[in-house]
């Protein structure tokens, strides 16, 4: 058992963390984050210098380092800034599975467009009926002759107006439920493929969601990623990276609203005092520190685990359902020390406070993490 | 062009709380995070932009322990070729004059045709190890340089003087130049920069590979000795100017231009 980092990964992380400094600039974040808009001058500059998908193979456009190393990145942007280090990490959102199940073709057509800032990739799962129960898709897919028909409507889409592609969990084979789902690539532009925007998000706002809608789309037997009517544990696979970075976004955005509380109960002066002197404020800060080192911890194990190749849902279920808690509170009590001055955009904090929320929803929701976990524990 | 930049591995102490270490000679460090000293980091951007026109080599330098390493890395990452370490422990509490005469010792077996270094360091700011070190090579320097051109055998340098003045001078080449911020824009590291990094080797030297002996270096070989690092007691000492708007503005940007800030 080793937990230090090695020399490349703590070069990685400072490159990241200098980067973030000088760029995820709270002024940005805040000027997207009232937008509602992505940030795109910032996405390409962070592809060009390496960051985004670093964790893809050389032959691939990425650099051939490990989730951890992604991870390490995810951290310090999300840390950072919780509005900006969101679009960043979310800009590559659904390519892992091709990573995992694509062929080559897909792979050299896809991966080094999103490693190098030049596309936005998405992944379209969820639909209006279909929340946290994917075990039956309404989007259905048809074969004709050498394509898929696709039709119908997934909603709550991460990028879903900026991406250039999507990967689309559909109904291959109906009355099969979870047997008879498959996962198709559909680039943006192709007919019958529209996208709709969602306004008025509560927070992660420059990171753009909306609604597909499929109209008798067409798409080439070739656009299949695994095997047909595999979709279903595809995905699942899939969610189990998905969900272990939402942990360590979690976690980065913790750090980031503790290192704001921590620096404002320094400086605040109430009663003749620093606010940092009173014990209120210390046992705040403690406790904060503690769960974050140790939610850290924990999505650092998800990534080693998945760096071995290692699928463990048990231990990514727990790493969510633990760091995105912990960040949802960690950050409530960290707004607390700043008072009143905490409610305005100004201070910052409360962005982190509006973005955390998400963790706490998306990737499943922290409820379908607890079934998950009991059923593995029961197993 | 061969170009040599000597760096430091410095505490960053911008936003940090210092504190007085017991004995009174020196900050506490524990606790501190270190990287390359400020002046340094445009000074290896400049070397870099250099060679991207130039050709050549870029050869990083610093004299310090295992942990400036880190330092070395990043001049590594961002473009430098190669990297040296000197170490020893002979050469702790070394002055700005014995870090020269270690730096010298290395440098003068070298081929160069252009050594920078920063005006100072972070830490203690003496701005004198570049000058020395010219001296000892026997080779022109210019300091404050905020601009450079190059041409055969020669070169043209821009220097920063008080009262928002510069200064245009020639010298020849090989010369040594010691670089102010803003004459460019540090690059990031990049994940591309760090594999590649990986790869090189960082070479260390210590007093032993180096013809010094140890009356040369460390407190034996300085000629400043710290006395004494505090804290100067705040004093308070406000200025209140009155008048109409137009003249405290007025007033205002006068003293602006005085520290020539503008």
């Amino acid at each position: 058992m080793d937990f230090e980092l090695t020399k490349e990964q703590k070069e990685i992380q400072k490159a990241a963390r200098e980067f973030a400094d000088k760029e995820l600039t709270p002024e940005l974040g805040r000027e997207y984050d009232k937008k509602e808009e992505f940030p795109h001058e910032l996405h390409k500059k962070a592809a060009k210098l390496g960051f985004i998908g670093c964790h893809f193979e050389e032959s691939y456009g990425g650099q051939g380092l490990g989730i951890l190393e992604n991870f390490l990145i995810l951290e310090e942007f999300c840390r950072a800034d919780s509005t900006l280090g969101t679009a960043l990490l979310v800009s590559t959102f659904g390519s892992d599975i091709i990573v995992m199940f694509g062929n080559d073709e897909q792979k050299q057509k896809y991966l080094p467009k999103v490693a190098s800032g030049e596309w936005i990739a998405s992944g379209a799962i969820t639909e209006p009926a279909h929340g946290s129960d994917i075990t039956s898709m309404d989007t259905t897919a048809k074969l004709d002759g050498d394509k898929y028909v696709i039709n119908g409507g997934k909603t709550l889409i991460s990028n879903a107006t900026i991406a250039d592609f999507a990967f689309v969990l559909c109904q291959t084979k109906p009355d099969a439920g979870r047997r008879g789902q498959s996962v198709l690539l559909v680039d943006n532009g192709t007919e019958g493929f529209d996208q709709t925007k969602i306004h008025g998000k509560m927070g992660i706002r420059a990171s753009p969601s909306g609604e597909y809608s499929f109209s008798n789309v067409r798409v080439p037997k070739g656009n299949l990623v695994g095997v047909e009517n595999m979709g279903f544990y595809h995905t699942l696979e899939f969610l189990d990276i998905g969900r272990a970075a939402v942990a360590m976004q979690a976690v980065g955005m913790a750090q980031g609203a503790f290192d704001l509380a921590l620096k404002y109960a320094k400086e605040r002066t109430q009663f003749g005092r620093p606010i940092s002197d009173f014990q209120a404020t210390q046992h705040k800060l403690a406790d904060a520190a503690t769960q974050i080192e140790a939610a850290r911890l924990f999505a650092y194990k998800t990534a080693w685990y998945l760096d071995q190749g290692r699928i463990m849902p048990k231990m990514t279920c727990m790493a969510k359902n633990f760091a995105t808690r912990m960040a949802v509170k960690v950050i409530d009590d960290c707004l607390q020390i700043f008072g009143g001055y905490g409610y305005i955009a100004e201070y910052n904090i409360e962005r982190f406070y509006r973005d955390i929320r998400v963790t706490d929803l998306y990737e499943g929701t922290t409820e379908i993490q607890k079934n998950m976990i009991f059923r593995f524990l029961t197993k | 062009m061969n170009i040599i930049v000597c760096v430091k591995h410095v505490p960053e102490t911008a936003e940090a709380d210092i504190k007085i270490d017991s004995e009174e000679k020196s900050i506490e460090l524990s606790g501190l995070v270190f990287d390359i000293n400020e002046w340094d980091n445009y000074a290896l951007e400049e070397a870099v932009l250099l060679k991207e026109k130039h050709g050549g080599t870029v050869t990083a330098i610093t004299v310090g322990s295992e942990d400036s390493e880190s330092t070395l890395r990043k001049c590594l990452a961002r473009g430098s070729d190669k990297a040296i370490r000197l170490t020893d422990k002979r050469f702790e509490e070394s002055d700005s004059y014995a870090i020269a005469k270690i730096l010298h010792s290395v440098i003068k077996n070298l081929p160069f045709d252009l050594i920078l270094t920063g005006v100072q360091a972070d830490d203690v700011g003496y701005a004198m190890v570049g000058p020395i070190l010219a001296g000892l090579l026997g080779i022109p320097h210019a300091t404050m340089v905020k601009k450079i051109e190059l041409s055969d055998g020669a070169s043209k340098v821009n220097r920063e003087l008080e009262g928002g003045l510069e200064e245009v001078v020639e010298l020849k080449l090989p010369a040594l130049f010691s670089i102010q911020t803003g004459i460019n824009e540090p690059r990031y590291v990049s994940i591309m920069g760090i594999r590649k990094a990986m790869q090189k080797e960082i070479k260390v030297l210590s007093l032993g590979d180096l013809e010094l002996n140890k009356n040369d270096v460390g407190v034996a070989g300085s000629w400043i000795k710290i006395e004494k690092i505090y804290v100067p007691p705040a004093e308070k000492q406000t200025e209140y100017i009155e008048g109409s708007p137009e003249e405290v503005a007025t007033k205002i940007i006068e003293i602006i231009k005085s520290r020539g800030l503008i």
